[in-house]
């Protein structure tokens, strides 16, 4: 109390010349006006571009081809802020990112931050479909053909016991950050499972790949898009279908993942002042499988996310010249 | 700066045989008890674990009503968002400083800086040390390291410093310091992180300030000591010469205690270095991000690089600081002039060099490594994998279902009982006052879950620690071999360590535990070994003209004659495993530490993430109380290390 007593007092006499009115949040120098447009075109003349850079390879796909494109068409400086979901929202008011380029629903999130706070705006789809759901090795689905039905894992809950698990089946889930629903699921669908958390994408692949290679079983929670699927077969297991709504109370969940269709959110700092790099952001848009190409470049050719993005700009001219600003 | 004072054993009383019974029958007879109860009493007045638990729901609308009122609340509009533009503005300072210096400038400065605190040496492992930095490639995320390190050193030192003055000088400031620095120290990193972002926000300026309170203490704490320190006849002196309170501060307490302060901030400064990676986490730039995408991709080799370049910051501001910290030798004019012409000279060439680190310097050693790992991997897959469920099956679950099954007032008290015990009755009452604490805040189940994976990382720890320490102790060879691991394992930040134990036991405790394991041993060796050094040599020899055997020597001799270091050992030892399995929830060890990391990431989950980080502090008070007590009951004069 002491230590804050004494910060309080100096920055009092410090600033109190300067700002009588006390200081928003915003007042921020170091997320000042981020992008601020010019019509220079020398490099990284134009401004700078804070992005968000989610924890999974696919989002770092996006956020690469991007990036390269602001630095190399536009002649902006990118920051890439390596944040989670949730943080990279908090981001946006603190002044930290002006861009998260895939957002995955996240409803709660959108009133908060556009509709009650109005710090971040929507702007559109970037084109990918988004999947979430719980997946087992192709080998267990031939083995055990009823799998599929979570009305059956009950009766399969033994092969996945492990050490974790404290005697039920073990759901492997993802980053605790990641948009999951399952341990309500889990509880509201009576299913005698625990879910333990690998901590990200990488554990997540690596033990379906051991799965699938060493036919071990494996019940996991996994999502598109997601280069791995062109490596494995993996198959998604039925939850109860998905209506409208069905997702609203988070902790009373009994149904399976909408379908998502990924979009793009902004800081409203950035869409007003952003200019051409907020519509180069505006118009991105792409399939899973360019995503996917991109990924797979990352992870399994040893490229770097630059190295990458510039390998698919190369070879996709007519794709990325559409979203660019005229 | 761990000081056991040398200590003679009390001479071992030869008690009548009917006294030395009632040594061990009251703690046999509460196992006993304990025991009984526990089986007749199983499964009742257990605490469930309830995600939905009153509680986590108020601190959600507490943080929902600091989340309108941010932009309207004066406690935010006058005092918190101006700490924060402060600090973001202090970060920000400093790091354009540094960048604006070019890396040949800011090799320069700091060889010039060495140069001025400690000669030719100092300024050679300066140049080495940050050229290999940019050798291998992680120049401009060091500097930013670099800037926030420094950023919250500064902050440590301006705030720290008064304080620890203050404290030397009154003794009633000192009561009151005390034990809030204790606390501090005591307290997971992890455990502040979402407190701070929500007064603060996340980005550098939290970041700072989160590592900040990880890295005063030592600066006040040693300010105080040297400040007592400093000789009362100079002081009445200076007084009796008619200097006033503020002279005598100025030109004679301070003057005198400087050497000992530096070594504080040489403290200070290790301390925010192995915070700064952490706080990554919040959004903070620099190495620690490097770290954490490593740690999303399990790639062991990527992981390693930015911890070298830790260890390499680590190295050279600890060579400088502590050069600095020594009587000086040279003419001041020699020393002024080799500072200028050395920073001159980087200054210079910052122009004619490239602005970035030039890439053809740089050597990659991330593949190499990867394939290591690799290879162990698919070799040694079977081995890990019975190493993990050994462990998970015979140790961690059964305790972890004794823990959890067995009446909450039970487990309650048994630690009252063990800390009474051990540590004396006030031990005992704050070992059970934290316990009921962790129950009122809706966690007891999660905190059971934590206190297993501690206990069994602790023992296994301590007996590691043991088992080296004593070897070397008993071996200069050893020691000199196995001392540069130790140095190197003790600087590195402490959560590059999971990345090789993910890479060999995948995801879970067992992770965690082994984590800790690299994180504590060398501290609990090191306290060990120099314990044992400190028996006095003629004890020794005593005890081997008297004829005793080297197993003799070692069991009856120094190990009890060093028993306050061995305490402290373990004490270290336990709260530093504390610190490394809440971490582990980054790679599913779960529990009160997934909590947290939970809380940081999930909006529904802040809640039980605030708890979760309070029940973390309630639980470390809980172990060191345990076995600090023990060491201050039966040794008067312990003295905590700094």
């Amino acid at each position: 109390m002491k230590k804050l007593g004494l910060i309080a007092g100096v920055l009092v006499l410090g600033l109190s010349a300067a700002a009588c009115g006390g200081a928003k949040v915003e007042d921020n120098a170091a997320g000042a006006p981020s992008a601020a447009a010019s019509g220079s075109a020398a490099p990284s003349a134009a401004g700078t571009v804070k992005i968000a850079i989610n924890g999974w390879v696919g989002y770092e796909a996006s956020a690469a081809v991007v990036s390269y494109l602001l630095q190399h068409e536009l002649g902006y400086t990118v920051q890439k802020v390596t944040l989670n979901e949730e943080p990279s929202w908090q981001g946006m008011e603190s002044g930290d990112v002006d861009v998260i380029i895939e957002n995955w629903g996240h409803d709660d999130l959108k009133k908060k931050y556009i509709d009650e706070k109005k710090i971040a705006v929507e702007a559109g789809a970037n084109g990918n479909k988004g999947v979430i759901g719980w997946y087992v090795p192709e080998w267990m689905v031939q083995k055990y053909p009823d799998i599929t039905d979570w009305k059956n894992l009950n009766k399969y809950a033994d092969l996945f016991k492990t050490s974790e698990s404290d005697g039920k089946g073990q759901l492997l889930d993802g980053d605790p950050s990641f948009v999951t629903n399952d341990e309500a699921l889990v509880k509201n669908l009576k299913l005698d499972y625990k879910v333990v958390y690998a901590g990200s994408e990488a554990a997540l692949i690596k033990a379906a790949k051991q799965a699938t290679d060493q036919k071990k079983p494996l019940l996991m929670y996994f999502y598109e898009p997601q280069w791995l699927f062109n490596q494995i077969k993996l198959v998604k297991v039925n939850l109860p279908a998905y209506t409208a709504g069905c997702d609203a109370d988070p902790k009373k969940v009994a149904c399976d993942y909408p379908p998502y269709e990924l979009d793009k959110i902004v800081s409203q700092k950035f869409a007003d002042t952003g200019g051409k790099a907020y519509d180069l952001v505006k118009n991105f848009s792409w399939t899973n499988d360019d995503q996917n190409a991109v990924a797979d470049d990352i992870t399994n050719n040893g490229m770097s996310a630059d190295d990458a993005a510039k390998k698919w700009v190369e070879a996709n001219p007519t794709k990325w010249q559409a979203w660019m600003p005229k | 700066m761990v000081s056991a004072p040398v200590q003679m054993a009390p001479p071992v009383p030869a008690a009548p045989r009917g006294r030395r019974l009632a040594r061990w029958a009251p703690p046999v007879a509460g196992v006993v008890a304990v025991v009984v109860l526990y089986l007749a009493f199983k499964d009742t007045a257990t605490l469930p674990h309830d995600d939905d638990a009153r509680l986590f729901h108020h601190l959600n609308d507490v943080r929902d009503w600091v989340d309108e009122n941010r932009n309207s609340s004066p406690i935010f509009l006058f005092v918190l968002n101006y700490i924060r533009l402060f600090v973001a503005d202090l970060y920000t300072a400093l790091q354009a400083a540094l960048v604006a210096l070019g890396w040949p400038g800011l090799i320069g400065l700091t060889a010039g800086l060495g140069w001025l605190a400690g000669g030719w040496r100092i300024a050679l492992v300066s140049v080495a040390g940050f050229g290999a930095i940019g050798v291998l490639g992680k120049w401009d995320a060091s500097v930013e390291t670099l800037a926030l390190t420094l950023s919250s050193v500064a902050l440590s030192l301006v705030i720290g410093i008064p304080i620890g003055v203050w404290a030397g000088r009154s003794a009633r400031v000192r009561r009151i310091v005390t034990p809030v620095l204790d606390v501090m120290q005591i307290m997971p990193t992890f455990s502040y992180l979402s407190p701070i972002v929500l007064l603060f926000l996340i980005g550098p300026a939290s970041a700072t300030i989160a590592t900040m309170i990880y890295a005063i203490p030592p600066a006040i704490r040693i300010t105080a000591l040297a400040i007592q320190r400093v000789s009362p006849t100079a002081v009445e002196a200076s007084e009796s010469l008619g200097a006033t309170r503020w002279q005598t501060l100025r030109k004679v307490r301070l003057p005198m205690a400087l050497n000992t302060i530096m070594l504080g901030v040489n403290q200070t400064i290790a301390a925010a270095l192995s915070m700064v990676p952490l706080v990554a986490l919040i959004a903070a730039p620099g190495l620690g991000v490097d770290l954490l995408q490593a740690l999303a991709r399990v790639n062991v080799g990527a992981a390693l690089v930015p911890g070298i370049a830790i260890v390499l910051i680590a190295i050279v501001l600890d060579r400088i600081t502590r050069a600095a910290a020594r009587p000086r030798a040279r003419a001041r004019a020699v020393r002024w002039g080799g500072f200028a012409l050395l920073t001159v000279v980087g200054l210079a060439l910052t122009p004619a060099l490239a602005q970035e680190f030039p890439e053809q310097w740089e050597i990659q050693i991330v593949r190499p490594i990867n394939d290591v790992v690799d290879w162990i991997e698919a070799n040694w897959y079977g081995f890990t994998g019975f190493l993990n469920d050994a462990v998970a099956y015979g140790l961690l679950n059964p305790l972890q279902n004794t823990l959890t099954s067995a009446p909450w007032w039970l487990v309650t008290l048994a630690v009252l009982a063990f800390a009474w015990w051990l540590s004396g009755p006030r031990a005992g009452v704050v070992a059970a006052a934290c316990l009921i604490a962790i129950a009122a805040l809706s966690l007891w189940e999660h905190g059971m879950e934590t206190l297993t994976i501690v206990l069994v990382a602790s023992v296994i720890t301590i007996a590691v620690g043991l088992a080296l320490g004593v070897g070397a102790a008993r071996s200069r060879r050893f020691a000199a071999v196995l001392r540069p691991f130790l140095d190197a394992a003790q600087t590195m930040p402490s959560f590059s360590y999971l990345l090789p134990a993910v890479a060999l036991f995948g995801n879970g405790r067992f992770t965690a535990i082994m984590a800790s394991l690299i994180y504590a041993v060398p501290v609990v060796a090191r306290l060990v070994e120099d314990g044992l050094r400190e028996v006095p040599q003629t004890v020794v020899e005593a005890a081997r003209s008297a004829g005793s055997t080297e197993r003799q020597l070692l069991w009856k001799v120094q190990l009890p004659m060093a028993r306050s270091s061995l305490l402290l050992a373990a004490n270290q030892g336990i709260v530093m495993t504390l610190a490394m399995v809440v971490i582990g929830a980054l790679v599913g060890a779960g529990a009160l530490g997934y909590d947290v990391v939970a809380g940081i990431a999930q909006q529904e989950d802040y809640g039980k993430g605030l708890a979760a980080g309070v029940a973390l502090v309630l639980l470390g008070i809980m172990l060191d109380r345990i076995t600090q007590g023990a060491d201050g009951r039966r040794s008067p004069h312990k003295k905590r290390n700094a």
